[in-house]
């Protein structure tokens, strides 16, 4: 069989195995066996989701989510990349900040929540701030590995061309570690992504696409709770596959630091 | 992760002290403990803050020694570990066979990669109300979700590694005359092994994560994770942060006891990694 014969057949399997999941939800949620509170049908659903992205409150919800992930995340860079290559740069540095970092690495964000809620309120402080923290180990970590990574020999052979200290970190150092940074971004991403979901469902606002599913428990909207489900699956789909992805391909993979192939 | 935790035990390796400079090293470890300490000190007595918010160490360690004392928090702790252990390994047995499945037959790739891959991009706590409306407030929800968020890394890794298993190995064993459970047992289960413990680890930690807040939303009677939400309530900051430490102590315990030595003694032992 061709490779392009096998490839369609995979599309193909893959699209009836969707279908079939679909139908076999769809069975279940017109059987009457369970209750239709709780086991909407996919039209129910589907409506819902229209509905609420047609007036605007879905659209709002994940605005607040966004602009709540993108604080968090972008304090996580101002404040990770920096301290990531002080430390791989002054060992005065790392010997400071490792012991404190693995020690604060192991606490699952979700277990400072109710600390934050206390300490700064509800709302967009603690969840910005949660998000920050989730966030900032991945990134201050791949620095850091990144940055001692760089070759020595480039090293070297720059310094011996000339370049000096400002030069030096520009030229060599920043592209030499920038696989590791930008991995460290994507892994940033996605835990905060990940945590501004569990936050916003804990820490109650009013707004958020955590909140929204975590309300519509209380009134067993089901419908909506599955509708946002989907929203939050496709923007954080999206962030991984069509930014990440193609920030990858702009940067590092024309440099030719990785190659293309990667799991 | 993988890069950085690599590195991680390079240097932890090439660290290790000897005699004389060993006390050193812990006392440069130490440094910074105390230096955060003593600032924390200095605020809580400072006044800057409420009391009640913002409790001073001595106060955090009475409350933690009267729960452990009392009992309380062991029984928190241990609750917490129960339901990590049977969730993680729920996702372990359903996570590896799916995987070795996949990586293995065509159909069955073809058939769980779109399901797999739609459902790994939702952030697993999203799923907790849903879970919580079908199967009830409590343990049954909570173990359940613990153990659904935490296949999804076991499977994809998993299947990687089943599908990384070199071609020309299969192929020799095969003409050595190894039949299909020999092969398995022998060429692609060790093969893929690195892989799968990577995922093992990676469904661990995700399990860990998702555990704390699960227990926050499903209200378990027991659980470190109630025990700090509950505490919020009544104000109870000092028995929260004892809580909290508590967490991060189960964390370190299991990163650093369980994972990498499951990884000195298989993948790296057989070279297939270097640590």
């Amino acid at each position: 069989m061709t490779e392009a014969g096998q490839r369609q057949r995979s599309l193909l399997r893959g699209a009836v195995s969707v279908l079939a999941a679909a139908a076999l939800y769809e069975a279940m949620a017109r059987s009457g066996y369970f209750a239709p509170a709780l086991l909407p049908t996919l039209g129910t659903v589907a409506r819902t989701l229209f509905s609420t992205i047609a007036d605007g409150t879905m659209i709002e919800h994940a605005a607040f989510t966004l602009y709540r992930v993108m604080f968090g995340f972008a304090l996580s860079i101002v404040v990770g990349i920096p301290l990531g290559i002080l430390m791989a740069r002054f060992q005065r540095v790392e010997h400071f900040f490792l012991p404190l970092i693995s020690a604060l690495m192991p606490i699952p964000s979700f277990a400072l929540v109710p600390l934050f809620m206390l300490w700064f309120g509800i709302g967009n402080l603690t969840t910005i701030l949660i998000v920050f923290y989730a966030a900032t180990f991945p990134m201050v970590f791949n620095t850091w590995s990144g940055v001692r990574s760089v070759n020595p020999l480039w090293l070297r052979a720059a310094g011996a061309m000339g370049a000096d200290e400002q030069r030096l970190f520009w030229k060599v150092i920043i592209p030499g570690a920038s696989p590791f940074i930008i991995t460290g971004m994507r892994q940033a991403f996605l835990r905060a992504w990940i945590a501004v979901v569990g936050a916003e469902m804990i820490a109650a606002s009013d707004w958020g696409l955590g909140w929204v599913i975590f309300d519509a428990k209380e009134f067993l909207n089901t419908d909506v709770m599955l509708a946002s489900l989907i929203v939050i699956g496709l923007i954080g789909f999206a962030f991984e596959r069509l930014f990440f992805g193609s920030l990858e391909r702009m940067t590092v993979m024309r440099w030719g630091m990785v190659r293309a192939a990667k799991g | 992760m993988q890069d950085a935790a690599t590195t991680m035990t390079a240097t932890g390796v090439s660290d290790r002290p000897q005699a004389g400079e060993r006390l050193r090293l812990i006392a440069r470890n130490i440094f910074p403990f105390v230096i955060v300490g003593a600032i924390w000190e200095i605020v809580a007595w400072a006044g800057v803050f409420p009391h009640r918010l913002f409790p001073t160490l001595e106060e955090i360690a009475a409350s933690f020694v009267h729960l452990t004392i009392t009992g309380i928090l062991p029984r928190h702790a241990v609750e917490t570990i129960m339901r990590l252990l049977t969730g993680f390994a729920l996702a372990g047995i359903a996570g590896v066979a799916i995987g070795v499945l996949m990586g293995r037959s065509r159909r069955a790739e073809d058939i769980f990669l779109p399901l797999v891959s739609i459902g790994a991009p939702i952030p697993g706590l999203a799923y907790a109300p849903l879970f919580l409306l079908w199967f009830g407030l409590g343990n049954i929800s909570a173990v359940l979700l613990v153990g659904f968020v935490s296949a999804f890394p076991i499977i994809f890794n998993s299947w990687t590694g089943v599908k990384a298993v070199k071609e020309i190995w299969v192929r020799s064993a095969q003409a050595m005359g190894a039949d299909d459970r020999r092969l398995f047992r022998h060429v692609i289960l060790p093969g893929a092994l690195p892989y799968i413990l990577t995922g093992l680890r990676l469904g661990l930690a995700q399990a860990w994560r998702i555990l704390v807040a699960v227990e926050m939303l499903a209200a378990v009677p027991w659980g470190l994770g109630w025990l700090i939400f509950g505490a919020r309530k009544f104000l109870n900051t000092d028995i929260m942060l004892a809580g909290i430490v508590v967490i991060a102590v189960i964390g370190l315990v299991l990163e650093k006891f369980v994972f990498q030595k499951i990884e000195n003694y298989t993948v790296v032992r057989w070279g297939m990694i270097t640590s």
